[in-house]
């Protein structure tokens, strides 16, 4: 089966300002992968041009075989950095919506997510704390059967128990298909739960390797080696 | 028991011996069937892939079977599970006597410390 993401001498500039340079990145299907580096890396330039939201500057990706586009939305789930949700709509209105934009969106996993987390889905958005706007925002994304999961900084504002849930979400809906690639900041509440890391510094992937791999190698945990080479 | 996966070496051996404390103590018995490996990496928190390996190094080891059509169960062979949990218990009482090494106890200083404490505990025991 072709890759899920194929990444080729790839790179973004803004003006004169690099963001990613010289790219080469392969994601196979059926991986949890972390998109790990400090801010102002480039990881949400890299989930931005997978998403098609930019273009590249030079160089080459593909998701499933395709440049994104149509083709490609149909079967990649993107949590953005930020939300692009109108605040008056209810949440019940973002499930409708959701399941009339994507075939692949399952209302009956979404509710069952909504109640064991605790949210009341007549709610408007906009009076929802910022963890639980997050929380809603994760719902829809998961609640796709996509191959390519985008998740960019999904677990931030959310409280520790229902990270754990959603962690545990993650897993649960993990296929051989499907691939999920999460940005974020909290390794140490990841780690477990991750095949591969992918490390960017300025703009560049530093490292690619299984998780258990660099343990085995540098005899200490992602999040150890993280604070080592991105040492401030 | 909860999953305690903390330390930097890899995951997938943490699991196995995680793994291995379960069957010992008998929460998994010889010939129990044991969970897939999605419930049990969601039980862990931990990848599936992670788990599969996990389960595969148990295999490998003998200590855990797959039936093709029904999932896996823990060995039928009970002496090879007693022989894992003599093992297991002398691994820890040497780790235990590597520490005691550290505070500066000699083997035998430690051993009449070791008796003295299970002496004083036996009256309790009949109290």
């Amino acid at each position: 089966m072709e890759n899920i993401l194929e990444c080729r001498n790839l790179a973004k500039k803004y003006g004169h300002f690099v963001a990613l340079s010289d790219v080469n990145l392969t994601l196979q299907r059926g991986k949890i992968v972390g998109l790990l580096g400090p801010n102002g890396c480039g990881k949400t330039t890299l989930i931005k041009l997978i998403n098609g939201l930019l273009e590249p500057s030079s160089g080459e990706l593909k998701v499933a075989g395709n440049i994104p586009g149509m083709e490609t939305k149909k079967i990649v789930s993107y949590l953005p950095d930020r939300t692009y949700l109108n605040n008056w709509m209810k949440i019940k209105d973002f499930y409708q919506y959701f399941a009339e934009f994507y075939s692949d969106f399952d209302i009956a996993k979404a509710y069952d997510m909504t109640s064991r987390l605790q949210i009341n889905p007549n709610n408007k958005l906009k009076t929802l704390s910022k963890g639980t706007k997050e929380k809603v925002q994760l719902i829809l994304v998961m609640s796709r059967k996509a191959d390519l999961y985008c998740l960019d900084e999904p677990i931030g504002g959310v409280d520790p128990a229902s990270r754990d849930y959603i962690l545990d979400t993650i897993i649960k809906n993990y296929n051989e298909n499907g691939t999920v690639l999460i940005s974020t900041h909290l390794i140490q509440d990841i780690e477990n739960i991750l095949d591969e890391v992918v490390f960017i510094q300025s703009g560049m992937v530093k490292l690619h390797a299984s998780v258990d791999d660099v343990r085995i190698k540098e005899g200490k945990s992602i999040d150890a080696l993280f604070r080592e080479v991105y040492r401030c | 028991m909860p999953w305690i996966l903390n330390s930097d070496r890899p995951i997938y051996l943490q699991l196995v011996e995680h793994l291995k404390y379960l069957i010992i103590s008998g929460k998994f018995q010889s010939g129990d069937k044991i969970p897939s490996v999605r419930e049990l990496a969601a039980e862990a928190s931990v990848n599936p892939n992670t788990m599969q390996k996990a389960l595969a190094e148990l295999e490998r080891e003998n200590l855990v079977y797959t039936n093709r059509t029904s999932g896996r169960y823990i060995t039928e062979d009970k002496t090879m599970l007693q022989t894992m949990k003599a093992d297991l218990a002398k691994k820890e009482i040497k780790d235990f006597l590597t520490k005691m090494e550290h505070l500066g106890f000699q083997k035998d200083e430690t051993v009449t410390i070791l008796l003295e404490l299970t002496k004083d505990e036996v009256p309790v025991l009949y109290h």
